[in-house]
């Protein structure tokens, strides 16, 4: 079984209808999971007996009609927490690790009736944009597996792209689902933040964390969303915003829609494939009857520093648990606490994290606060404010999600304003919190390209809006991996 | 006593157990007694992925402390963290109030040698406390996270007491105005009060104040007045002999009465605060305040300003009934129950504190109920019981027996009736013709004889006050020609 | 308020703080990687932010309080079965030798 070529509703139907049992649905799922994960590497661990288990049940009760997501598997991005199942944050800190307890999106998929089948892989703790930092292994590009898969989420996105699952969860901290949903031709939703409880996401920067959809289509990604939304008494700062039903409304048509293009967007390091490919996605939004105006975004190019500096300092807090007293990795041979606390978390992180440990415990030192924790801090404020303006005038923001397409390991710290820019252009949504959405707008040498939605805070339902017309004027999603058309 | 040609100047930081159903940040209960780790959950143990959830009593009783404490409540606040790992806090990160604490600016006066002294209150926050580390002696620690996230408030006072005796009559305040809000045990033996002293000396007239030296593991008031005199006297000595205090964090040793060094502190412990981001912001709206205000019981000031207006007590008994706030709700239940003001404060300050010194026991812990104690003192008032009586029956009361029926069944009633006295009375005088004539000759040692011959008749359950009524009317009666 | 180019001490003194340990070339890489990342920072120097309130939340809700009422998880022995070590109820923990913090 793959999903390359089904949506959420159609496999629904086929499973009330009983032309296929959730048994069978799940069987043929693992089975393609355990073939094809060997091109790929996404999975860390695959939930066969917890899957089977919940499919059995569901084809005893029946699969209720109303519920779109009952009895079809998805994937879980490895720094959400599932009760008794493995979840490392792809770390050696939490290599044997079994949570006590679900996460709410968890408890909510599973009160949907859908099927946990693994658990993917990412950049440790979520640090990375590449899934090279994983402890375990190196996930593979979907369209060409000697390129990376764009991270943090990166199993997520090619579990997705592979037809492995028809949608995964991911999480986004500066740009982790959208970018590896550019790189692997998919939808990667980041919604607002507080509109999806963080309860049992293993927290990298706080204040920025948000799960992420990652699926095959716009509408697919809308009723994954429907489910997760909503106010969580455990995670206080998750909205009480009421919740729509973001499949209403999806419509070709997106006359009156006023979206803008911020200038700053398409900085150097945007490779010129990009930019057309964007471009001419425009022109397709602007057919389709929405206006398109340029704007201004001023605070943009500073978005990146105050982002290392205030997502590393609650990384370096968060963190600091991992100290093999209470569970997790724990080094032998610690003489006394103070050697248990620094061999534990010298051999348990990785570089990646201890880098950022580094940088952010620094940026909250004595002495330091001020020209960094605080100044970041001001410059949030600043690029909210900007953010504020244009919606005054605007739907929608359209940017490209990433600067160019997936590239080879080890070749993404070679240029610097590629980099950077790969930053900028989706690190400004988590400063501000606002919902941003991936959907393929293209290829270049077979590899997609994406192009970003970005709404203001809460404003899902035109992202989907505008996503779901572009994508059905495209109709990019029926082009799969492996040139399959 | 002060170290001649010094003044000290002394600053405590208090921290105060808060008694909610559940934690600070967890909805697991607060409590004592239960085996290790019992009362935890995934929140108490940092577990990856875990949010806290603030608890809407932790900062209400912060509120209540606040107002107690005449501080100012700082109406848009938010919670902080702040970083050091450690075996009993869990999460590497304590959550507290660092940049904008719940209040601040309050004061309470203190009594000391007959003088009232204003001490400042610098600020006050909102915290969680740590869990609790044993040290076993085979190279390992122990950790029990029962108490991890217990709501705690931390009281920074200013350095405005200068004599370890202002420090122990500011403790004694501050127990006592938190204590009548109600919202904390305030126990040192039991933890729920613990606290730290900043001392420094200066010779007289410098402008510069001392080196702190901090004193912490101070487990009773006395071990703070005594632990402060001894490093006055320790740091003068070090200033006389020419040498230099260093910062240092000191504890009290009970056995010696003296101060050890723990450790010292060469530069200033860096806990890189910042907000937490896990939780919103606070605005603590006027009608919140308001409704914490309408909410507090009466300050111990405030029922003593009630106790001498109101029920005629002496200031001094108002004090004294004042001083903790069990005795205090004692009294009012026991007035509330109809007992004459008067006497439920002598029988409180008399035979209960007695019988609590002896027994060695809180009141609250007694069988002794306000409405035993009221209907007893009701007894005594109508006279149907005398005062000796009455020794029988506290006794009665203390093992939680009801006065009235104790009264009926051991046959303690004072007979009262002058309808049934007066023929014992005739009966007496009939046979004592001449104590009548000394009467009447200006003895009055006779009447005292008399009266004893009635009690001995009545087996003592004669009122005296009737009996010495009608004794004298018939006296009067029987004048010899 | 300049923000100066790290160096090695200012490495090791961050590196104690967070309980991290470093080789000499862990450390000197570190310190460059670092580095570069402050020239990002230095960058943040040009913009003014005289009285703009910070942000440390995009949260816009206020006050999200939870009733003050106890539940007891009663997943204790579940805990404890995670840690590394334990022993009656107890975490364990190499000796902890100095008093606290
Ligand atoms: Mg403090
Ligand atoms: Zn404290």
């Amino acid at each position: 079984m793959d999903f390359l070529k089904t949506d959420l509703a159609t496999l629904h139907q086929k499973l009330v209808n009983q032309e296929l049992t959730v048994t069978e649905l799940v069987e043929a799922t693992l089975e393609n999971i355990e073939k094809s994960d060997e091109n790929y590497d996404a999975f860390i661990t695959i939930m066969r007996e917890e899957a089977l288990a919940a499919a059995k049940e569901m084809d005893e009760k029946g699969v209720p009609a109303d519920q779109v997501l009952a009895g079809i598997p998805y994937g879980i991005k490895d720094n959400i927490v599932t009760k008794d199942v493995l979840t490392t944050a792809a770390s050696r800190m939490l290599e044997n690790f079994k949570p006590v307890y679900d996460a709410t999106v968890i408890e909510k998929l599973r009160d949907a009736g859908a099927i946990g089948v693994g658990k993917l892989n990412m950049d440790e703790f979520a640090m990375g944009s590449t899934t090279e930092t994983s402890y375990f292994k190196k996930t593979k590009n979907a369209w060409d597996t000697t390129k990376v898969p764009g991270g943090s989420s990166g199993g997520s996105a090619v579990a997705v792209a592979s037809g492995q699952v028809p949608y995964a969860l991911g999480t986004d901290t500066g740009g982790s689902v959208r970018q590896p949903a550019a790189f692997n031709g998919i939808v990667g939703m980041k919604p607002s933040y507080g509109r999806i409880s963080r309860w049992g996401v293993i927290a990298f920067g706080s204040s920025f964390d948000q799960v992420g959809i990652l699926s095959r289509t716009v509408k697919d990604n809308a009723y994954v969303l429907n489910q997760l939304a909503g106010v969580d008494e455990k995670d206080q700062t998750s909205s009480p915003k009421a919740v729509p039903d973001f499949t209403a409304n999806l419509s070709e048509d997106l006359t009156g829609v006023k979206i803008a293009v911020p200038q700053e967007y398409f900085g150097r390091g945007v490779t010129e494939e990009v930019k057309a490919t964007i471009e001419a996605g425009l022109e397709t939004l602007k057919s389709l009857g929405a206006t398109v105006e340029e704007v201004s975004l001023p605070h943009t190019k500073y978005g990146v520093g105050a982002y290392y500096i205030l997502a590393s300092a609650e990384a370096a807090s968060n963190l600091q648990r991992f100290d093999g007293i209470r569970y997790g990795y724990r080094a032998e041979d610690a003489k006394n606490l103070e050697e248990l606390y620094v061999k534990t978390r010298s051999q348990g992180f990785g570089e990646e994290v201890k880098r950022r440990i580094m940088l952010g415990t620094y940026s909250l030192s004595a002495g330091s606060y001020d020209a960094f924790f605080k100044k970041a801090a001001q410059i949030r404020t600043l690029m909210i404010q900007d953010f504020q303006k244009v919606f005054a005038d605007y739907d929608l923001i359209v940017a490209p999600t990433a600067p160019n397409v997936a590239y080879g390991f080890g070749e993404n710290a070679d240029d610097p304003e590629i980099t950077y820019m790969n930053d900028v252009l989706t690190i400004p949504m988590n400063m501000a919190g606002l919902p941003g959405m991936s959907v393929n707008a293209g290829f270049s040498n077979g590899l997609p390209i994406g192009m970003q939605f970005i709404g203001d805070q809460f404003q899902e339902s035109k992202v989907y809006q505008a996503g779901y017309a572009f994508e059905q004027a495209t109709k990019l999603y029926e082009q799969t991996p492996g040139g399959a058309k | 006593m002060a170290v001649p040609n010094f003044e000290t100047t002394i600053g405590l930081e208090v921290h105060v157990e808060l008694k909610t159903n559940s934690k600070a940040m967890s909805p697991s209960p607060v409590g004592y007694g239960a085996k290790p780790n019992e009362n935890t959950n995934v929140i108490d143990w940092g577990y990856p992925g875990v949010l806290p959830q603030a608890n809407h009593g932790a900062v209400e009783y912060g509120m209540m402390a606040a107002t107690a404490l005449h501080a100012q409540i700082t109406r848009d606040l938010h919670w902080d963290r702040k970083n050091y790992f450690y075996p009993d806090n869990p999460k590497a990160y304590q959550i507290t109030q660092q940049e904008r604490p719940i209040a601040t600016n309050g004061w309470l006066d203190v009594e000391v040698d007959g003088q009232t002294k204003r001490i400042g209150i610098t600020e006050m926050h909102v915290e969680e406390d740590a869990g609790k580390n044993t040290h076993g002696n085979s190279g390992y620690s122990y950790v029990d996270l029962n108490r991890q996230g217990t709501p705690l408030i931390e009281i920074v006072s200013e350095p405005d007491m200068s004599t370890p005796e202002e420090a122990y009559a500011y403790l004694e305040a501050l127990r006592q105005a938190i204590q009548f809000t109600g919202i904390s045990d305030v126990k040192m033996q039991e933890g729920s009060m613990r606290v730290d002293a900043n001392i420094s000396i200066r010779p007289v007239g410098s402008k510069e104040y001392g080196t702190k030296v901090e004193l912490k593991n101070l487990n009773s008031f006395n071990y703070v007045r005594k632990g402060l005199a001894f490093e006055e006297e320790r740091q003068a000595k070090i200033y006389l002999a020419g040498g230099q205090i260093k910062q240092q964090t000191r504890r009290f040793d009970e056995a010696t009465g003296e101060t050890v060094l723990m450790r010292e502190k060469e530069t200033a412990d860096d806990y890189r605060y910042f907000p937490e981001p896990d939780l919103t912001p606070l605005h603590i709206s006027d009608e919140w305040v308001q409704a914490v205000a309408d909410k507090l019981p009466e300050s111990a000031p405030e029922r003593r300003q009630h106790y001498v207006d109101d029920l005629g007590l002496e200031p001094y008994d108002a004090k004294v009934l004042t001083q903790t706030l069990e005795m205090s709700d004692f009294f009012d239940a026991t007035v509330k129950e109809g007992a004459n003001p008067k006497r439920a404060a002598n029988y409180l300050m008399g035979d209960v504190n007695a019988y609590l010194n002896e027994k060695q026991v809180d009141l609250q812990d007694t069988e002794l109920t306000p409405a035993h104690l009221a209907a007893m003192i009701k007894l005594i008032d109508d006279g149907t019981i005398s005062t000796k009586m009455a020794k029988k029956v506290f006794t009665a009361i203390t093992k939680g027996e009801d006065p009235v029926a104790f009264v009926e069944a051991n046959g303690l009633k004072q007979m009262s009736d002058p309808a049934e006295l007066q023929p014992i009375i005739d009966d007496i005088l009939d046979k004592n013709e001449q104590s009548i004539i000394d009467f009447h000759n200006g003895k009055d040692r006779a009447v005292g004889f008399l009266v004893g011959q009635i009690m001995k008749a009545t087996k003592g359950s004669a009122n005296p006050n009737v009996v010495n009524e009608l004794l004298m009317s018939s006296l009067q009666a029987r004048k010899p020609e | 308020m300049a923000i100066e180019k790290l160096n090695r001490d200012a490495v090791e003194n961050v590196a104690s703080l967070a309980k991290l340990e470093l080789s000499d070339a862990e450390a000197d890489m570190m310190t460059d990687q670092l580095d570069k990342i402050f020239d990002l920072v230095k960058m943040l120097g040009e913009v003014d932010t005289e009285g703009v309130e910070p942000t440390y939340t995009p949260v816009q809700t206020q006050t999200v309080l939870r009733d003050d009422v106890a539940v007891n998880a009663h997943e204790s022995d579940a805990l404890l079965a995670n840690a590394p070590e334990s022993e009656a109820n107890l975490i364990k923990v190499p000796t902890i030798l100095d008093e606290g913090a």
